[in-house]
């Protein structure tokens, strides 16, 4: 530990509102007012806020996929990948499993059709699949194999930071506690950093070495997961705390 | 569970079947030269050597209708094909990236929309001249602009899912990402419009030949024999029954195996 993978300086970004009638002006809502934080290698960060705080949006401006208006986001070691929330809509369903894994490869270039197939093949034992799946349509396949197929088809491109929105929170809890445990342990295998985004405060403590705690576009808290969790220093914390029901089990 | 049988696909697959190996047959051979004319035979009825029939020239009906399908067919294949691929490229385009394109060129599709495809086709002939050849080209411009609507809505609605952004993620180009990505996911869509569009085609060139702005004689097509058969209905139906029973059969065909295809396609996904 200790190498920087990320850092985001004060990043800011605000949409523009649907104009209710043509003569209103044009509103802009700022969903991310000033976040600054950074990530060290081989850690998983935590970031917990209830919904509509800009959780998804600064995973997005993490990813590039938005461009923030003000402020830097560095990376430090290549190109991130994500694991999204909904395992139905991110395995695209008229093409099998194989394929999909070796898709990454594919645009990357430079590997021969055998190679591409061994490496797909291996990334599914390694995700805790069988091979045989590789032949399958993602319709075939139930929510916890297609998030494990999502995380396989995210680490072949080899990233060193993965972002995971929400990404188990559609599941239910016992295949929850597997794709979390699967996460960690790829963490270990590969080397890699996790950012893990929650509206679960227990799912997150699970998970995570460090949380960060979000509102209304800005961090208000962060730090280890034990102090966040048991020193909580923010009221907005305690509510959170609360409200999952985590002090009064403490108390 | 047990699968239940596609009646619209192997009942569709069947008519098209036989339609097609009758088109392919005609193309080679047929019982009697279509164009020769033969004045003893004026109107003739049905008989073991007129199959179906002479026309009012005396010629062959049963080898005017299996030249007249091919004709036909190859229109309507050539009509489909222009227009489900500009159709293609154009919602691709337009579905995939939006913006100011997307606008014009969705408001100039509104506006060819307007007019019925025919009366479009009217006018591209009236540029071109008559002809198969402009027949084929007046109807195919006259198709693209409801093969680019369906194509765009497809593409639209693939284009923020989830699977094309991790694509998007993972350095896909945007062609790549369009052709490679989205496209397969519309096939089932696109399969039903070409089918839908082939029966419209078939019907639109037996519309304009019947006008006599189609195919031009001597050349058999089934609207062509249609149109010249309305003056014999009485004396010799037979002249108008055996090309409209083509006719339907060549369109309902299609029409069920598009039906069927859809219906598989669908049992497949869920």
């Amino acid at each position: 530990m200790g190498k920087e993978i990320l850092r985001v300086e004060d990043v800011r970004i605000g949409f523009e509102r649907e104009r209710h009638s043509f003569f209103s002006g044009r509103e802009k809502k700022e969903v991310l007012r000033g976040v600054t934080f950074s990530m060290q290698e081989g850690e998983v960060l935590g970031l917990v806020g209830e919904s509509g705080c800009g959780k998804s949006t600064l995973s997005k401006v993490v990813l590039g996929l938005e461009k923030p208006d003000a402020g830097n986001v560095i990376h430090f070691s290549g190109r991130p990948q994500m694991v999204f929330q909904d395992p139905y809509g991110s395995l695209n369903p008229s093409r099998k499993i194989g394929w999909i894994l070796e898709e990454p490869l594919r645009i990357r270039g430079g590997h021969s059709g055998q190679e591409r197939r061994e490496k797909a093949l291996r990334m599914l034992q390694k995700v805790g699949l069988d091979e045989k799946m590789a032949d399958r349509y993602p319709s075939q396949l139930s929510g916890g194999q297609r998030q494990r197929v999502c995380i396989g088809a995210a680490l072949m491109m080899e990233p060193k930071l993965l972002v995971a929105d929400e990404a188990v929170s559609a599941l239910d809890v016992t295949i929850q506690a597997q794709i979390m445990e699967l996460l960690l342990q790829l963490k270990e295998e590969m080397g890699l950093s996790i950012l893990f985004i929650s509206h679960d405060m227990r799912v997150v403590y699970q998970m995570s070495d460090r949380v960060m705690i979000m509102k209304d576009g800005r961090i208000i808290e962060s730090g280890s997961a034990d102090e966040v969790y048991f020193s909580p220093k923010q009221p907005y914390t305690r509510t959170l705390l609360e409200a999952a029901g985590i002090l009064e089990e403490r108390e | 569970m047990k699968r239940k049988k596609n009646k619209n696909l192997i009942l569709g697959g069947t008519i098209t079947g036989i339609m097609l190996c009758l088109i392919a047959v005609g193309f080679f051979w047929t019982p009697y030269d279509p164009e020769a004319m033969d004045s003893a035979n004026k109107l003739a009825g049905v008989s073991f050597s007129h199959l179906m029939g002479c026309d009012n020239f005396g010629r062959d009906i049963f080898s005017r209708v299996l030249k007249g399908s091919g004709t036909t067919l190859l229109v309507a294949l050539g009509t489909v094909a222009i227009g489900a691929f500009f159709g293609l490229l154009i919602g691709a385009f337009t579905g995939y990236f939006g913006g100011i394109a997307d606008e014009i060129l969705m408001r100039i599709n509104d506006v060819l929309f307007a007019f019925p495809s025919i009366l479009l086709a009217l006018v591209v002939i009236s540029l071109l001249g008559s002809g198969t050849y402009n027949v084929i080209v007046a109807l195919g411009i006259a198709f693209i602009p409801s093969f680019a609507r369906i194509v765009r809505s497809e593409f639209l609605r693939c284009r923020d899912m989830d699977y094309i952004r991790s694509a998007r993620l993972m350095g896909a180009k945007s062609l790549r990402i369009m052709f490679v990505h989205i496209l397969p996911n519309t096939v089932p869509v696109l399969l039903s419009a070409v089918m839908i569009g082939f029966n419209n085609a078939v019907l639109a060139e037996a519309g304009m030949s019947y006008l006599g702005i189609g195919v031009q004689p001597p050349d058999a097509s089934l609207g062509r024999m249609l149109s010249e058969a309305q003056t014999y209905l009485f004396s010799a139906p037979g002249y108008a029954v055996f090309p409209g029973i083509a006719l339907i059969l060549l369109v309902l065909g299609f029409s069920m195996l598009a039906e069927g295809i859809r219906e598989q396609s669908e049992a497949g996904q869920g």
